[in-house]
């Protein structure tokens, strides 16, 4: 016996994409506009003290460096966690980078980005470090959130 | 001239190949979501801290210095907290404090140029001087805006504990 195979037409076998490619395109823009790169300098390891009065900049700081300092005391520099005593010489080496490029390290900013547990004699210690190696200018970063009473 | 009609059987529809292209959609989608992550949001206090010089510019400038002074405890929580001789219990007193030196008939401007050393204890934990800071520097109003106090803050050199 002859079995007659029913033709396949071809509205059967072509699904409607449009929606899930519409779909997956929101999908990309939504992600792609809420990546931020410039938040690429937060570290995970630095959990920031909260102020009501932490407001973002509305500019961002010029001649910026990022200097981060661990819940055990542990500076963060650069992606490359030192002691303390490390962060003299790249200091250094910033301050001289800066001179280079037509610069003063005094005009510059040096971000400190604390955990909130370490020890506020070390956060001092940095700051002197940096004072030693010509900078002047410190923004204390913290996280903008409202505090606990 | 004649024109011939064609008779050959051409596709109604151009078929286009949509597999690669969500192949291609699909791996940017997983990039992005895999490289998203919630940041709060995060702001700073900015503190100009030259170098202890003789005849130092921003102090001629400045009147009614305040002093606070922040002790902590074996643990590195905050134990005291002093402001001219008196003891205050916490960072609302502080604030409270600083705004009746400062005054609020000149207008919240009048704090410009007055400058405050905080003087912490060296195990003190950091966020106690973001506290200290905050209550320092302004507060918020209940429609949101930010009111500024004083924003000359300076901390102290570090005093390393004797051992």
């Amino acid at each position: 016996m002859k079995i007659i195979k029913p033709k396949a037409t071809a509205a059967a076998l072509e699904p409607d994409m449009t929606p899930m490619i519409d779909m997956t395109f929101q999908l990309i823009a939504f992600f792609m506009v809420l990546l931020n790169f410039g938040e690429a300098e937060q570290d995970a390891r630095i959990r920031l003290p909260s102020s009501q009065l932490a407001k973002p900049p509305e500019t961002a700081l010029e001649n910026a460096l990022v200097v981060q300092l661990t819940g055990d005391n542990q500076v963060l520099f650069s992606g490359e966690l030192m002691p303390i005593a490390g962060l003299d010489e790249k200091l250094r080496r910033e301050a001289r980078f800066i001179t280079l490029s037509g610069e003063k390290p005094e005009d510059a900013t040096v971000i400190l980005r604390a955990d909130a547990e370490s020890k506020t004699g070390v956060v001092q210690e940095v700051i002197q470090k940096c004072q030693e190696n010509g900078f002047e200018n410190f923004a204390l970063r913290a996280k903008q959130e409202d505090e606990e009473s | 001239m004649k024109l011939r009609h064609t008779t050959s059987q051409a596709p109604d529809k151009v078929e286009i190949q949509m597999t690669p292209m969500i192949d291609i959609v699909f791996q940017l989608l997983i990039f992005f979501l895999f490289s998203f992550k919630i940041v709060t949001q995060e702001g700073d206090f900015n503190i100009r801290m030259p170098v202890a010089g003789p005849a130092s510019s921003t102090s001629l400038q400045t009147d009614l210095p305040i002093k606070v002074r922040l002790t902590a405890d074996d643990e590195g929580n905050l134990a005291s907290i002093r402001m001219d001789d008196a003891v205050l219990p916490n960072f609302t007193a502080l604030h409270e404090k600083v705004m009746s030196r400062v005054g609020t008939n000149a207008g919240p401007d009048a704090a410009e140029n007055i400058e405050a050393e905080l003087d912490c204890d060296y195990n003190l934990k950091y966020r106690n001087v973001i506290g200290a800071v905050t209550a320092i520097s302004g507060y918020v109003t209940p429609d949101g805006r930010i009111v500024k106090l004083i924003q000359k803050i300076k901390l102290s050199p570090p005093k390393k504990p004797a051992a």
